[in-house]
């Protein structure tokens, strides 16, 4: 688990990319992706289109394939879906070496394997170009409800002091010669599952207690400046407005 | 209860669907938020917060079910039955939100389908049936972990029904729904299993030594429910 | 009078009694310690002090102002006036960076641009942190972390400031540099420790609660040199601490 500023999947490289202020980022990924899924799945070359721009993103901020690929993994499960859907689909068949193949199935199957990937691999390279902090200030200066984005600032300030209860709780359980290993051994992971929520719940009580003494009424500060410039939002329009360029190409050709 | 993701990813329903989902996915958090205030008040926030923050580190808590297979909590039904249905689906919600913009689980187009599944539906199943159950059973920490087993299976699998009608309204490939339906019931029945004795064990623990943190007993409650007072913990 | 309490009586909600008729009385500029062994009422007393916990009878007044609970722009004045460090800085620090958190409080009273920023500024200097401003409370000490617990409060400008076990968890060295730091403070103390030899350090004067009721109140060397008293209420010295006058 990473820690702070850092999460997971964040790479910290000076790139024009990185550099750019969260709310663009946030926006052009959210555009892309939704040009990406409303393309039709028959325009096969532009779902290339979308790889190569994707791949200008990359090499601008400096992320490299292999780093790409390994997290894109996190797909699997839908690609496992997608090889299911030839066999498994209605319709007209074709016969391909031996298999009897739903026409639809493999379009199907196209579909979920192009646009799950091209989404995941976005969704990367804003996950590796960007904090967990400038996110969060991202998403506020979008105008995202102050709700959402206070109980995430809370959640990832804490996050990582109840993922290391977690762990010392572990460890001593360990320690008294404890290794829950299989379901029917699950109480005493339970057990450690409760008194983490105590743990989290007490500790907001405190927490909400420390903001009282210092004179908070229900208002949090909300986090000023950070606006962007009109170059950096034609900066990052580029990738979405190539992306529906190539769309409009493809569904008029 | 298993390590691949849950979540839906881009492409699998269209665009429209997904939309219209998004819409209700936003209208049904307004609501949440307009009733968590009325829970909390202002300790919404930094409760809510630390609540999110204990959902995000048990799904990060593997642990072996089987030799191989190892599995986590998903905590909707635990969530809402410990901290009630409003603050439950806006906390995990924001776990949701995180996951998909700072993990990339779960696609961006498909946060709406991802929040009305398990943060809405499944999370408003599961609290239903554990708020009819306390009706009838005990409300002692055996009567609440009992409900919330119980809540806890029927809100996965109504969760994973709830993909499949999103599937039938706008799944980009055609295929027998009824398979769908059975094979996800199926799969989800063993996942809410597992992660039903989970959450029966959690919220039982919690009743034992602070009986009134649990939000699906505080409701039945003979006395004034809820005391908005800042109470500090560990008060000496 | 830097601080006047008088009386005060409290009981929880389930009825347990907190507090039975506290009196107590800080003048400006004082270092006082208030001692007492767990469950003495310690906590509650001090969660009085800014009226987060109120109800029970008896009055507390901070610099002449008596904190009334149902009057919230005395409350928030109040709050200005006695900043709590709490015990653990990890409930304290709760925003996202330290700059941040120490701006929590200013911002409260309304400061905003250039002033927010010098309070937070002059805080940080205070207790030596200034470099860190930008961190992740995470990425810190704990006994960094304490320091900037403690300027989340000076940048309030407190006429008190209430300290609930300040040394506790520190390593010696950050012990040390936390007692430097607080005896440079102008400001009105009050300690609650275990930490007995912290408190002859830093508070000349000493203040033993027990059972809701103030046991003992006088010269911290007086204090522990009486052994009786000490073990009466459940306090030790550290092995081969002698306590001598200064």
């Amino acid at each position: 688990m990473g820690a702070g500023h850092a999460h997971p999947l964040h790479l910290d490289r000076p790139s024009p990319v990185h550099r750019l202020p969260p709310q663009v980022k946030i926006l052009a990924t959210l555009l892309f992706t939704v040009v990406v899924v409303a393309t039709p799945r028959t325009e096969i070359w532009a779902f290339g289109g979308y790889a190569l721009l994707l791949a200008a993103v990359a090499a601008a901020a400096r992320v490299p394939a292999l780093w790409l690929a390994k997290r894109a993994t996190i797909e699997l499960p839908f690609v496992l879906l997608a090889v299911a859907l030839p066999f498994a689909g209605h319709g007209e068949r074709i016969t391909w070496l031996g298999m009897s193949l739903s026409v639809d199935g493999l379009y199907g199957a196209w579909n979920i394997v192009a646009k799950g990937t091209l989404g995941v691999l976005a969704s990367l390279l804003l996950a590796a170009s960007t904090t967990m902090r400038d996110l969060i200030l991202g998403l506020d200066r979008l105008r995202c409800p102050a709700v959402f984005t206070q109980i995430a600032t809370f959640m990832l300030r804490y996050l990582d002091i109840l993922a290391d209860d977690a762990r010392r709780m572990r460890i001593a359980r360990l320690s008294r010669g404890y290794d829950p290993r299989f379901l029917w051994q699950v109480k005493a992971f339970a057990v450690s599952v409760g008194s983490l929520f105590l743990r989290a719940y007490e500790r907001g009580e405190r927490v909400y207690l420390a903001m009282v003494s210092r004179g908070y009424d229900g208002r949090l500060p909300r986090p000023e400046g950070g606006g962007a410039s009109a170059a950096q939002w034609a900066q990052s329009a580029v990738l979405p407005a190539s992306a529906a360029a190539i769309a409009l190409a493809a569904v008029l050709g | 209860m298993e390590t691949v993701a849950m979540h839906i990813a881009n492409g699998i329903v269209d665009g429209p669907v997904s939309a219209l989902f998004a819409a209700v996915a936003v209208i049904a958090l307004a609501f949440c938020v307009w009733r968590a205030r009325i829970d909390l008040d202002d300790r919404l926030a930094p409760m809510a917060g630390l609540v999110a923050a204990f959902i995000f580190a048990v799904q990060m808590l593997n642990f072996q079910v089987l030799p191989g297979v190892s599995g986590h909590l998903l905590g909707g039904t635990l969530a809402v039955v410990l901290v009630g249905p409003w603050v439950g689906a806006l906390c995990v919600s924001t776990v949701l939100i995180v996951q998909c913009l700072l993990f990339a689980d779960g696609g961006l187009t498909a946060l709406g389908l991802n929040i009305t599944n398990m943060a809405l539906v499944g999370t408003a199943a599961g609290y239903l049936l554990v708020a009819g159950l306390m009706r009838v059973l005990p409300k002692t920490p055996g009567g609440v972990g009992a409900t919330a087993f119980v809540g806890s299976v029927v809100g996965v699998v109504v969760a994973s029904q709830a993909f499949v009608f999103e599937y039938w309204l706008g799944g980009t490939t055609e295929l027998s729904l009824a398979t769908i339906a059975g094979t996800m019931a199926g799969v989800h029945t063993l996942i809410g299993v597992g992660e039903g004795l989970i959450a029966a064990t959690t919220v039982a623990t919690v009743a034992r030594v602070r009986p009134d943190l649990v939000y699906a007993l505080r409701r039945f409650r003979t006395q004034p429910a809820i005391v908005p007072v800042p109470v500090a913990g560990g008060v000496a | 009078m830097s601080l006047r309490i008088a009386g005060l009586t409290y009981a929880y909600p389930d009825g347990s009694v907190a507090l039975r008729g506290v009196d107590l009385a800080v003048a400006e500029g004082e270092r006082v310690a208030l001692l007492g062994p767990n469950g003495a009422g310690k906590t509650t007393l001090v969660l009085h002090l800014n009226g987060v916990l109120h109800g029970g009878a008896g009055t507390v007044e901070v610099g002449g102002l008596r904190v009334d609970a149902g009057d919230r722009s005395r409350l928030a004045e109040i709050r200005r006036r006695v900043g709590i460090v709490f015990q653990d800085p990890d409930d304290q620090l709760f925003m996202p960076t330290v700059a941040e958190d120490v701006a929590f409080g200013p911002a409260n009273l309304g400061l905003r641009g250039a002033e927010l920023a010098e309070r937070v500024d002059e805080a940080l200097a205070a207790v030596g942190m200034a470099e860190h401003r930008d961190q992740v409370p995470h990425h810190l000490s704990f006994g960094q972390r304490r320091r900037v617990a403690v300027a989340t409060v000076l940048a309030m400008r407190p006429q008190l400031l209430v300290l609930d076990e300040p040394s506790s968890n520190l390593d010696p060295a950050s012990r040390r540099e936390l007692a430097e730091i607080l005896e440079g403070l102008p400001v009105t103390v009050l300690m609650v420790t275990h930490d007995l030899p912290y408190a002859m350090q830093l508070c000349a004067r000493s203040v033993i609660l027990d059972g809701g009721r103030i046991a003992a109140d006088g010269p911290t060397t007086d204090i522990l040199a009486d052994e009786d008293l000490l073990r009466a209420h459940r306090l030790e010295l550290p092995y081969g601490f002698h306590p001598v006058r200064p």
